[in-house]
Parts: C-alpha cells; sequence; structure tokens
C-alpha cells in the first residue's frame, strides 16, 4: 500500500496546480473581456461623471495594476473567501451556498432517475443482443448523447408548458405558497418534471448504453455459465447471478460522472429559470458580476477535480495488483 | 456390457461464424455405462467441451446450435424434453465442472452460499439444511475448517481450493454424470494429483459416472477405463484404456500417446524421442470431403483425402476410423 500513498500524494499535488491554473485562466479571461461593472453601473444610471468612475475603480480594487489583484484574490480564496458579489452585494460564497441545494435536488434527481431506468432498459436489451430492442437502445443512446440539451429543453418547453400546458414553464415554484407547506413541495415536483426529464434523458441514453455493454460482458462470463449448469432459471441467472456483478461498473462511473452532469445542469436550469448555480452563472454573466462569475467558475473547477481525483484514486484501488497485495 | 446410462448418437453441432457454417461435431456417438470412468481425449479445438456442454443443452444459441442427433439418458432424449425439464436435469442427473476454476465461481457471493443454492434448487428445505449439507460437502471434497470456509468468497481462495468447491458444488445433489472439462488444466502439478484423487474417491463413494475431458492421454491412464479419441468433431478411436494405449489404431491416437514420454518409451527399450503431431486441426469451416486428419497423417493414402473413412471393429469394444484398418484390418 505504500505505492498506493505516493500515488495519492502525486495527484493531489496535481489537483492543487490544477486548480491554481484555472483561477488563474479564470482570472485573467474576466479580465481581457471588454467591459467591467463600472460599464454596467453606468449604463444602468444612464451616463456617469469621470470621477464617479474613479471613486467605483478604487472601491473594487480595480484601479490596481492586474498581478496585484491577481495575488490579492488568489490569497483570498486561500482562506476560503471568493470575493464579494458587485451585484448583489453580498458574499459571493453565499450565493453559492445559496444556489447549490436546488442545483443538488435536479441533478441528484435527475440521475437517480437515468441510473435506474438506464440500468434496467440496458439489462433487457442484453437479454437479446441482437433484437430490435437492443438496437433501439443504441439509436436512443446516440440521439441522447448527441442532441444539445438546450434543444431537448426549449423542444420539451415548446411541447408540454406552451402547446400542452402540462407544466410551469419557468421557476422553481409559486411565490405565494408558504415554503415548507405539502402545496409547496408539490408544486416543486411539479415545477422539476422538465428539467429532470430534460437532464435525465441523456444520461439515462448514457446508461443504458453502459448497462447493456456491462450486463452483456457479465452474461459472457464463466461462472454465469456456471449458474446455468446448476439448473438455474434465466431469470435468476439474469438478476441474481449476473446483475450484482454488471452493476459494479455502473455504480462506480455513475458516481465519478457528478461532476460532468453538474456542468449539464447549467444549461438546463438556465433553459427553465430554476434557480439554482446554473441561473446563478447565467446572471453574473450578464451583469458583468466578475466577482461571482469567478466564484462559480472556482467552484465548478473544484468539484470536477475533485471527482477527477476520486476517479483517479478508485481506479488504483480497483486495480488487482493492489487488490492482490491488500488480499490477506 | 450393460445397458448405456447416457448415449449420445448421431449428434451434430454447427456455428454460424464469418465464414459460413461450422460444423464443430459431426456424427459423434458416445455411450456411457454405469459405475465408470470415461476419459474424453484430443487436441484444442476438436470439440470436448462442445460436447460436453450439450449433453448439459448449454451450446451458446445463437451462434450455435444443436442440429442433429439424440442424447438419452436412461431412454429420455434431452435434446427433446421442455426446457424446464432441462434445468431439472442440470446440476441434478447431471452436472459440469469447468476448465477455469479462478472464474467459474461468482465473486459476489459466498462458496457456501453457491453450493447452498444448487441444493435448495433441485432438493428444496430450509436454507439452514441446505447450509449445513454445503458445509459437509465442502468437507467431503477435503476443504479444512469448512464451516468457515463456506463463508469465504472466491477471491480468498487458491485455484485449487475453487476447483475442490466446484465439485463439491456439482456433486451437491448426487449427479448421476460427473462432467469434469479439463478440471485440472489451470492447476499446478500437485494440485492436479490431489483433484483427479479426489475424484477418484469421489467416484468410488457416490457411483457417479465421471466424463473426464482432457488433452491428456497421461491422465486418462491413470483415471480412466474406457477412452474415446476426437478429432475435429468427430470420434477417430475409443476402446478400454489399457488396449488403447497398448495396440493404438489411429495414428492420430498414436500420436497422442506418443506426445506423453512414460507412456510410450519403454525403459527396457532405447528412448524414444518425444513425438509431436506436425500441423494444427484445421479450420472447422473448411474440412473437405476426406479423413479431417489426412493432411497431418505420414500415413495419408489417396483415399484418405478423398472419402471419410468409416468407423471398424477392431477388438472386443475397440473401434477406430481410419482407412488404414480397412485394408489391412479384419
Ligand atoms: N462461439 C463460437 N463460434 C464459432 N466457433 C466456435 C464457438 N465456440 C467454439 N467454437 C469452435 O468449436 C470447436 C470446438 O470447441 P471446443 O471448445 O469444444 O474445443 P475443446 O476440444 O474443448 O478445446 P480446448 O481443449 O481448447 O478446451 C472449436 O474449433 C471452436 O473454434
Ligand atoms: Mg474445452
Amino acid at each position: 500500500m505504500a505505492n498506493f500513498s505516493i500515488i495519492v500524494v502525486k495527484r493531489l499535488f496535481n489537483a492543487a496546480a490544477l486548480i491554481l491554473a484555472v483561477v488563474i485562466l479564470n482570472f485573467l479571461l474576466i479580465h481581457i473581456a471588454p467591459g467591467d461593472i463600472v460599464d454596467t453601473i453606468a449604463g444602468e444610471m444612464g451616463g456617469i461623471s469621470p470621477e464617479l468612475i474613479t471613486q467605483i475603480r478604487a472601491e473594487y480594487g480595480l484601479d490596481k495594476p492586474l498581478y496585484e489583484q491577481l495575488a490579492l484574490y488568489v490569497w483570498k480564496i486561500l482562506q476560503g473567501d471568493l470575493g464579494h458579489s458587485f451585484f448583489y452585494d453580498v458574499p459571493v460564497v453565499e450565493l453559492i451556498w445559496d444556489a447549490l441545494p436546488q442545483t443538488l435536488l435536479l441533478v441528484i434527481t435527475a440521475l437517480s432517475l437515468a441510473l435506474v431506468i438506464g440500468t434496467i432498459l440496458g439489462v433487457i436489451a442484453a437479454r437479446r443482443p441482437n433484437g430490435a430492442f437492443s438496437h433501439f437502445i443504441t439509436v436512443l443512446a446516440l440521439v441522447g448523447f448527441s442532441a444539445p440539451v438546450f434543444w431537448t429543453g426549449i423542444m420539451f418547453l415548446i411541447a408540454f408548458a406552451s402547446f400542452i400546458p402540462l407544466f410551469p414553464p419557468a421557476g422553481m415554484a409559486d411565490p405565494g405558497l408558504e415554503p415548507g407547506s405539502l402545496d409547496y413541495y408539490l408544486d416543486v415536483l411539479h415545477h422539476m418534471v422538465l428539467p429532470v426529464v430534460t437532464l435525465a434523458l441523456i444520461y439515462l441514453a448514457f446508461y443504458s448504453r453502459l448497462s447493456r455493454a456491462s450486463m452483456l460482458d457479465v452474461l459472457g462470463s464463466d461462472y454465469i455459465r456456471t449458474a446455468r449448469a446448476k439448473g438455474l432459471s434465466d431469470r435468476v441467472v439474469v438478476y441474481k447471478h449476473a446483475l450484482r456483478n454488471a452493476l459494479i461498473p455502473i455504480v462506480t462511473i455513475a458516481g465519478l460522472q457528478f461532476a460532468q452532469i453538474l456542468s449539464g445542469a447549467v444549461l438546463v436550469e438556465a433553459v427553465f429559470t430554476w434557480p439554482g448555480l446554473g441561473t446563478l452563472a447565467l446572471e453574473a454573466i450578464l451583469r458583468r458580476d466578475g466577482p461571482t462569475i469567478l466564484g462559480i467558475l472556482f467552484f465548478s473547477a473544484m468539484v470536477v477535480v475533485i471527482f477527477n481525483l476520486l476517479t483517479d484514486l478508485t481506479y488504483n484501488l480497483i486495480d488487482p495488483r493492489i487488490r492482490i497485495g491488500s488480499k490477506e | 456390457m450393460a445397458e448405456p446410462l447416457l448415449e449420445i448418437k448421431d449428434l451434430r453441432v454447427e456455428f454460424d461464424t464469418r465464414d459460413g457454417v461450422a460444423t464443430v461435431i459431426d456424427g459423434l456417438d458416445i455411450s456411457l455405462y454405469p459405475g465408470e470412468i470415461l476419459g474424453i481425449v484430443g487436441e484444442s479445438g476438436c470439440g470436448k467441451s462442445m460436447t460436453a456442454l450439450s449433453i448439459m443443452r448449454l451450446v451458446p444459441v445463437p451462434p450455435g446450435r444443436i442440429a442433429k442427433g439424440t442424447i438419452r439418458l436412461d431412454g429420455e432424449d434431452l435434446l427433446q424434453v421442455s426446457e424446464k425439464r432441462m434445468r431439472g436435469v442440470r446440476g441434478n442427473a447431471i452436472s459440469m465442472i469447468f476448465q477455469e476454476p479462478m472464474t467459474s465461481l461468482n465473486p459476489v457471493f459466498s462458496v457456501g452460499d453457491q453450493i447452498a443454492e444448487t441444493i435448495l434448487l433441485h432438493e428444496g428445505g430450509s436454507k439452514r439444511a441446505a447450509w449445513q449439507r454445503a458445509v459437509e460437502m465442502l468437507d467431503a471434497v477435503g476443504i479444512p475448517v469448512p464451516e468457515v470456509r463456506a463463508r469465504e468468497y472466491p477471491h480468498q481462495m487458491s485455484g485449487g481450493m475453487r476447483q475442490r468447491v466446484m465439485i463439491a458444488m456439482a456433486l451437491a445433489c448426487q449427479p448421476r454424470v460427473l462432467i469434469a472439462d479439463e478440471p485440472t488444466t489451470a492447476l499446478d502439478v500437485t494440485v492436479q494429483a490431489q483433484i483427479f484423487d479426489l475424484l477418484k474417491d469421489l467416484q468410488k463413494k457416490t457411483g457417479a459416472v465421471i466424463v473426464l475431458i482432457t488433452h491428456d492421454m497421461g491422465a486418462i491412464a491413470e483415471m480412466a477405463q474406457r477412452v474415446v479419441v476426437m478429432y475435429a468433431g468427430r470420434k477417430v478411436e475409443d476402446g478400454p484404456v489399457d488396449e488403447i494405449l497398448t495396440n493404438p489404431k489411429h495414428p492420430y491416437t498414436t500420436g497422442l500417446i506418443g506426445c506423453v514420454p512414460h507412456l510410450s518409451a519403454d525403459p527396457s527399450e532405447e528412448r524414444v524421442p518425444l513425438t509431436d503431431i506436425p500441423g494444427v486441426v484445421p479450420p472447422m469451416t473448411r474440412l473437405g470431403q476426406g479423413c479431417p486428419f489426412a493432411p497431418r497423417c505420414s500415413e495419408a493414402m489417396d483415399k484418405c483425402r478423398l472419402e471419410m473413412p468409416t468407423q471398424s471393429v477392431v477388438g472386443e469394444d475397440h473401434r477406430v476410423s481410419c482407412w488404414l484398418i480397412e485394408n489391412d484390418g479384419p
């Protein structure tokens, strides 16, 4: 296992370096982009005097040289301070924490649905790998994965919010309802349907394909032949002996894919005005709220890097050589 | 001789491949008699496993299929019965152990569970009783502290141990036929000997007929009473082991025996160099009309390349399919 700790240290170091690089890159990008908060304020006030501009710039530290601003920014991040939002006038960390639960609600629901339904579809397809249903799954996976999520979202809006108004087109709950009441939760559920389905569809396609492959792999293994040779029925062979084994890679990958799913949620939130991180990011961009944009970018980078780190480490643990090393 | 317990007649197994239909078994007749160990021997790819899988009716369909023949167990044709009936036969009347002990057990269930599952399936009863029987079976196949080992998972056991578990599982329901498909190929030599001893011992105790599949004539000499020699999906020779070893008729059988030093070399004589049969088994999609062994046979005649040899009886219960025998035989 000594080997493993070296790998952990190496990967941690890489992760830290990567995050720093992301922070610097983001920072530079925001500052290279034309226009800043001052232009937005000026625009909103319909003209503004040069003295006032200088004053605002000084107030936000925008008059300092770029490298100084960067150093200050990195130093603050190390202390867990992501800065102060120009637009909302609250700490960025607070904004992110407020938006995160809604995003997680969306993502976790969609992921669970995709995982469960996708696995079932994949298993059914694997039982007849050359059957019509199996080919249908392959096509579904292709379409699901290549159709842009915002397009699917807009199609759903047109179809089920506008054309047949079954579901609300935007938001998370009716503002008139008291948060915490049963009606409120039901309303949230109602609002969730379209964004969740949109998001789940991409991953449904992915997981049905993955579970089909995993199941086919397992069904061809020696212990499945043993199970049949015992006289077990097809049902027991597939759902007891094969499924347990086929689930292992599916669940592993699902956990590791979480970061990507979070990024998929950004677009879906934007389409359905779901009050999560994605909508927050969109607003911040429109308002040229630099600290908020930077904060969200930093946060997403962290999530991606951390989950990639976990992926790496998990694969190292799954590696048979390391497993043999830890066997009694 | 007594009535056969299991009788394979005119079996043909085909596989659809990219190069066309491959006939991997053709015109195969094999009989099993009560109380015996029958060896099936032949090079890799000659159809030994397919024969075993045909008896279990586990030939993968598609791409494979049993195209022709009968397999009678006590007169009942297993190729005709319903799938449900066949499930009652598998693991119960006929059971099988496989070539690859490392991968033949399910990694996510304890070995005790896997044995108990078979018992519950075929004999019912309580889970506790089945577990108890599983532990007894592990004990019977020589696994120390079986009550502890039963709770272990396959990855916690060595290859030899796992093969013992497979044997325990196969024998759990007192089968009448046990098919052992190269049970020791993946194991090292000392473990091989132990597994063979165990099988012989269990055969005496339970009276089950054992079909021992191998490519090693040495194992046949040690274990079996009768042997079937297969080449390219066909039976080329069969008979009592003693007779075949001392008086092989088919050049292929002679070649196989030549591959094992202590069987061919009489210590008093000059040492015969260890022979090897030149060439490889031809692709099953491209077998001509003649004897499939002809291209590799040092004694092949024109007739061998044109016509499939017919079977001749050359001794008591000793049969061979070779034109050489037809020419100078009885
Ligand atoms: N799925 C398949 N598709 C096509 N041909 C197959 C398939 N499975 C097996 N075969 C062919 O059937 C023939 C017999 O295979 P079988 O496994 O019975 O050989 P074997 O005698 O058991 O060999 P070994 O000693 O290597 O186990 C081989 O020539 C093999 O190529
Ligand atoms: Mg084989």
